[in-house]
């Protein structure tokens, strides 16, 4: 019981008022997931609001990074992987087999557990995403790169190198370009898989802190092994086992009353 | 106890003792091994050196005889008396042959192996990878015959006609498509050489786009990138100097390619300006005399021999500044 406290300390920034339902922002209906005959998700129902952030919590395995990879249909690229159900973002069906990806992806960034810079410059690494989906004018682009590594928290570090390699930065550095890159798009909403799992703890703050900041214009979904995280980022909590939801509430919920058994186990660390 | 101490005792002494001795033995086999393989390396600059002085040795008397208007004297006549021997025809041939070839395998080589690594169904993965493999196995003499029985009458009845009906009157492709038909061409020669150097490519362009990790093209392709802008932005970008050292593993076959070119080129010293006239190459044309050569005509041979090498080296001295610029460019 002692760790759950903790988590609740950690968890100070959420108010102890429940935050008002939001409106959604993505929509899950009985969505099933298959790796071939293996049958990965079953049945998921639940809503990410619009700019909260969500956390998915559970063991390794449960399925919780193959759905973030439902959200912008990551896993199209590999064959023999399907999804079978609803999943809504607005009025657009992600399901579609017809839906443009590229524009769905423009819409749903993503970041990874490990950083990947692309082998450019940081200034490329910024430019390049925006010039997928905007002609615009060399002074125009400087704005917008800058803003982007603001944004990922990164421009006073970078600022004098920007024509420097994307890969001589430290992995905390990585991270954040990372970040500056899916934000610099204009995303609606972002995919953070575990996205502080290769990072030392300041780095992790840094982009805890930045993930808190990024809610205010996003909608946020993070796949995370670390509860204090969850507990500390999150304003909603998904516990995920063996393919199931088995517990979808509100973060300060989830830490200090889960009403299923299984999450109270996992998050007082019995098994996981 | 007193056996026991005199056995511990026993063992102090033969401990270190011992372990002296393994460790002398290793350090024997240390330094066999070093030896062995400095002197294996060694042994390469010996050999390296070793050809180019007789090389020189051999080429010095044609040098002596023509100086450098070696190099820019298109008449090659070994039986006049004096013989007069220039290189610049065998030079244009092996260039524009190399040119043509890498023009036309560098593109293909490529789209093959992004097709292969980034777009084909599993299915077809494995018959065509074997089938590029096959290919590179194909001796080079059979390349020649089908060059020559096939390929050319293809080029001189069909392909020429057509480009010379496209381009006629066009001040320079006019010119450089025109010609009687021929069999033995540099054109001809030239797409055999793109045949023979595509495996290269392909197999080592295949071999370094798996090396990506997966997580760093999701990355792209989770920002919307098509397949495209991803093979162009990310894993090529990030395989550049694997690609390039296959292009110039092949750009080096090109350039050394002898039996295949020797079949089809037509022996030619003359140069012309039309790709469908026949020419010959440095190997093609040392291949060829080479038999029925002597004095200032076997050391005119032999020096062709040695202009090939320089030639190669400037090619790979070129690629290694190519990729230090790349990678300034990139920002390393």
């Amino acid at each position: 019981m002692t760790e759950l406290s903790v988590s609740t300390t950690a968890a100070s920034h959420v108010p102890q008022v429940p935050l008002p339902e939001a409106p959604p922002k993505v929509t899950v209906r009985n969505l099933n997931f298959y790796y071939g005959e293996h049958h990965a998700l079953k049945n998921i129902n639940l809503t990410l609001g619009t700019n909260r952030v969500t956390a998915f919590i559970g063991p390794s395995g449960c399925g919780k990074s193959t759905l973030l990879r439902i959200f912008n249909r990551m896993y199209d690229l590999y064959p023999g992987q399907r999804a079978v159900g609803q999943l809504m973002l607005d009025q657009t069906n992600i399901l579609d087999p017809k839906l443009d990806l590229n524009l769905l992806r423009a819409r749903v960034g993503m970041v990874f557990q490990k950083p990947t810079p692309f082998p450019m410059t940081i200034y490329e690494n910024i430019a390049f995403g925006i010039r997928l989906y905007e002609k615009i004018s060399k002074s125009e682009m400087d704005d917008r790169v800058e803003k982007a590594l603001r944004g990922g928290a990164l421009w006073n570090e970078v600022k004098d190198k920007l024509n420097a390699s994307g890969l001589s930065l430290s992995g905390g550095q990585q991270q954040r370009l990372c970040i500056a890159r899916t934000v610099a798009v204009r995303p609606e909403v972002i995919l953070f898989d575990e996205p502080c799992s290769a990072l030392d703890p300041i780095s992790t703050a840094k982009v805890e802190e930045l993930i808190q900041e990024l809610s205010e214009d996003y909608t946020i979904a993070i796949v995370t092994h670390n509860m204090q995280q969850a507990a500390r980022v999150s304003d909603k909590t998904a516990f995920m086992y063996l393919g199931e939801l088995i517990e979808f509430d509100d973060t300060n919920k989830i830490f200090t009353s889960p009403s299923d058994r299984r999450t109270q186990d996992y998050i007082t660390g019995r098994f996981g | 106890m007193a056996d026991m101490a005199v056995q511990s005792d026993v063992m102090e002494a033969a401990g270190p003792y011992d372990r002296a001795k393994a460790l002398s033995a290793f350090k024997l086999g240390d330094l066999t091994f070093y030896w062995i393989t400095r002197i294996s390396a060694i042994s390469v600059l010996l050999i390296l050196g070793g050809i180019i002085l007789s090389l020189i040795a051999g080429a010095w008397p044609a040098m002596k005889e023509y100086g450098f208007a070696f190099l820019w004297t298109q008449r090659w006549a070994p039986s006049a008396d004096p013989p007069v021997l220039g290189a610049l025809g065998p030079i244009y041939g092996t260039l524009i042959t190399s040119v043509i070839a890498m023009l036309i395998a560098i593109p293909v080589g490529i789209g093959i192996a992004i097709f292969l690594t980034e777009l084909c169904p599993q299915m077809l993965r494995r018959p065509i990878g074997i089938a590029i493999e096959l290919l590179a196995g194909i001796p080079s003499i059979i390349y020649g015959m089908w060059g020559f029985f096939v390929l050319g009458p293809f080029l001189a009845n069909t392909f020429q006609p057509f480009m010379i009906r496209i381009f006629e009157g066009v001040p320079v492709l006019g010119a450089v498509f025109a010609g009687p038909p021929s069999y033995l061409s540099l054109f001809n020669a030239a797409l055999i050489l793109a045949i023979m150097v595509l495996p290269f490519i392909t197999a080592i362009s295949v071999d370094v786009f798996k090396t990506v990790p997966p997580v760093l093209k999701e990355a792209a392709y989770g920002m919307g990138c098509t397949t495209w802008e991803v093979v162009r932005s990310v894993v090529i970008p990030y395989t550049r100097v694997g690609v390039i050292g296959g292009i110039m593993l092949a750009l080096g076959r090109a350039l050394g390619e002898t039996m295949a070119v020797t079949f089809i080129i037509g022996n030619s010293f003359r140069i012309s300006s039309s790709i469908f006239a026949p020419g010959t190459t440095i190997s093609a044309a040392i291949a060829s005399e080479f038999a029925e050569s002597d004095g200032l005509h076997q050391s005119g041979l032999i020096l062709l021999g040695l202009l090939l090498f320089v030639l190669t080296f400037f090619v790979l001295a070129g690629a290694r500044l190519m990729l230090m610029r790349l990678e300034t460019k990139a920002g390393k």
